[in-house]
Order: structure tokens, then sequence, then C-alpha cells
């Protein structure tokens, strides 16, 4: 009887942590089932979450025995290996042609960068130490690669909620943007109207465009070269026309595969001592805040650039499509666009501005590292 | 919970700092982005 109860010692030891991270994990996988939010991302971290909080798991160190999701995240995520090489897939997967026809879209991308550098400060303002403040501030960034190399490279203890909220917030695009979006425009504003004129763009431009983009931002902030680098890389093979294989094996097999590895591994740090704490809530808050504010600083720039340009006025919503977050924000600036006219296709500007985003965010990253790091 | 206030007094340098950051970088990006497509046109 005494060895029976022995056999399941370890189902007394579940302490009620735990069972709240297996709840959290269950929600995640819930939302990216049923929900279809970044399932991608939400149902590895949402598994995982419930594997790493099971007592004396196997899965993570105990003791002097090291637990495989240890083993990955030290082989790819502390070394910030796999946010690095899903890049190479999602520059694979971009097509800056919108952005090439029409350069001055760059400007929002830039713009909406404004929420990462005000949750930095607001971080601060809540008592989070520079780094750990720099590492929630780029959830703003609505890049999950960029948001982990950097909460990673400052070691931040919050990895695991500031990834999980990075996430989140980036399958809640078309849910939290719309509203902040009517709130600072007019109907006026939302109706303006911007004819495209497709520019084409050469071959040429198209294969020397990342090998530029990546000389120029890697000797301003060379703290983001791997981060632009990568990405570029991606794009470069896309773009070249002779490594067709490579482009599709990045942007289907080497996506998914350090996927799947990605999301599983971050969950080492959804542990209930490292997840279930006050701070995380905050974390969720603060990310929020990012995303507004981004919105916010992208519609304000172009606000601000039609008062110099009154006879050539920007839809003020192409600012909010500079967040990071492809191609959801791009859709949700066309969707908005049409509700108010259905004869006002702003997509391939939305189009251009969403991609000119990821570019920002990455330097935006650099940027962090450099003034933080 | 205590605010810091001059924590975030400190850090509004480094907002600052990175939106002047990005925006000269954005800038450089847009000519190098311009003089692309003019040099190498169809």
């Amino acid at each position: 009887m005494q060895q029976i109860l022995e056999l399941f010692e370890n189902v007394t030891q579940v302490t009620w942590q735990q069972a709240v991270m297996w709840i959290i994990g269950a929600l995640l996988i819930y939302l990216g089932i049923r929900k279809k939010m970044e399932p991608t991302l939400l149902i590895p971290m949402g598994f995982g979450a419930i594997l790493v909080n099971l007592p004396n798991s196997g899965a993570v160190t105990q003791g002097s025995e090291v637990g495989p999701i240890d083993v990955l995240f030290n082989a790819g995520i502390a070394n910030e290996l796999f946010p690095l090489l899903l890049f190479i897939g999602i520059g694979a997967m971009i097509d800056f042609a919108p952005l090439l026809s029409n350069p001055k879209m760059m400007l929002f991308g830039g713009a909406a960068q404004f929420g990462i550098f005000f949750t930095l400060s607001m971080a601060c303002l809540f008592g989070f130490e520079l780094k750990d403040a720099a590492s929630i501030a780029i959830i703003g960034a609505a890049d999950g690669p960029t948001s982990i190399f950097v909460a990673n490279f400052f070691q931040s203890k919050y990895v695991g909620a500031i990834v999980v909220a990075a996430y989140s917030y980036m399958a809640l695009v078309p849910i939290v943007q719309p509203p902040v979006i009517k709130l600072i425009t007019t109907k006026k504003e939302r109706l303006i109207r911007m004819p495209y004129r497709q520019r084409p763009v050469s071959k040429t431009a198209k294969i020397l465009f990342p090998v530029v983009i990546t000389m120029i931002a890697g000797l301003v902030a060379p703290k983001s070269v791997a981060l632009v680098g990568f990405l570029m890389f991606g794009n470069l093979i896309r773009e070249c026309g002779v490594l067709d294989n490579l482009s599709e094996t990045a942007q289907n097999s080497l996506a998914n595969i350090v996927t799947i590895l990605l999301g599983f591994t971050i969950s080492t740090r959804m542990q209930a001592e490292y997840f279930l704490a006050w701070e995380t809530i905050l974390i969720m808050c603060l990310g929020l805040v990012a995303f507004v504010f981004d919105t916010v600083g992208g519609v304000f720039f172009a606000k601000l650039m039609n008062l110099f340009t009154p006879h050539n006025k920007v839809n003020p919503m192409i600012g909010a499509a500079g967040i990071s977050a492809f191609p959801m924000s791009a859709r949700v600036v066309n969707k908005l666009g049409l509700e108010e006219d259905p004869e006002n296709f702003l997509l391939m500007h939305a189009v251009g501005a969403n991609v000119s985003g990821q570019i920002a965010s990455v330097i935006a990253g650099g940027l962090i590292l450099t003034l933080v790091g | 919970m205590s605010l810091n206030v001059a924590a975030f007094v400190d850090s509004l340098s480094i907002m600052g700092l990175g939106m002047l950051g990005i925006f000269i970088v954005v800038a450089v990006l847009i000519a190098v982005m311009v003089l692309l497509t003019r040099v190498f046109h169809d």
C-alpha cells in the first residue's frame, strides 16, 4: 500500500500556481484553435505551458537532470538563433515592391514605432529596471522574433510574458486598431481618397534593396545587423530569381520547423514561478499600450504630413498600417477605408506602410539595443 | 505600487533619441530607395 502511495506521490505535489498555468495553457490552445489567433505560436506555447507546469516535470531541468525543453532553449533561444532563422523565412515571404514604388510610406513605418519608446518610458514609470522596460517596450515592434531577440539580449526574466503579450496582441490587431483609429480620426479624414498609380520596380532594384538596407541599418545600429541581415537575406533569396528552391524552403519548411521549436521552447519561461506575478498583468497592459500608441504615432504623423501637403493629402489611417503586424494591419486599414467609402481602396498604400513597418521595427529594436544595452 | 518618476524622466531622452534615430535612418532609406528605383528602372 505504501509503495502504491509512493508511486503516485507526485500527484499530491501539484500547486495552485501550476493549476492556474494549466488553465492559461488551455486558454492559449483554445484561442489558437477556436479563435484562430496566431495558432502557430499560441498552440505550442499553450501546450508547452502545461508541460512545464507539471510537478517535477521531466521536460524541464530538475536538479542535475537537464530537461529537453531547456536544451532547446539554450540551443536556440538563449543564443537568439531561432528568431533569426525565422526571420529568414519572414524575409522570403515579404514583397517590398509596394514600398519601393512609393518610398515615402517608410515614414509611417518609422512613426508607428512610437509606441515602443512611449512604452519604455511607461515601464520605467511603473518601476521596471531599464533593461526589463526595454524588453517590455519591444512588444510594440509587433514582431515576435524581434521581441524574443531583444528580451533575450537583455536577459529579461519576463521573456515568457513578453512573448505571450507580443503574439497575442499581434493576433488582436483587428480588434485593437479599429477603435483607436476611429477615436483619433474624423470621418472626413477617413474618407480621403488615395489613388494608386503602380510604378514598376526593376528586378535589379529589388535585388539591391536588401543588400543596401542591411549595410545602412548595420552601420547605424550595429547590434541590429543580425536582425536586419537575416531578414534581408531571406528577401534576397526570394528576389534573386536563382534560388527558388531555397526561397520555397525558407518560406515553408524552415519557417514551420523553427516556429514549432520556438513556440514550444519559449514555454520554459512560462513556469509558474516566472509567469504568475503581478508584473505579468502589468506587462500585458503595457503591451496593449505599446500597440495603441504605435497606432496613434502613425496616424498623427500622417495628420502632421497633411498640414504640409494640403493638396496631396494622405488618408491618416495609412499611418496605422505602419505597425509591423503584416499583413493584418494593412487589411484592417483597407477594411476601415471601404467601410467609409466602398470605392476607396487603400490596400496597396497600406501594404507599403505595413512592410516598411517590418524594417522600421527591426531598426527600432537595434536602436533600443544600442541606447539601452 | 509606487511610481518611479525619476526613471520616467530619465527615459524620455531615450524616447527622443530613439525616435530621432529612426527618422534619420528612415530618411536615408527613402533616399536610397528613390535612388535605386531611378537608377535601375526597366
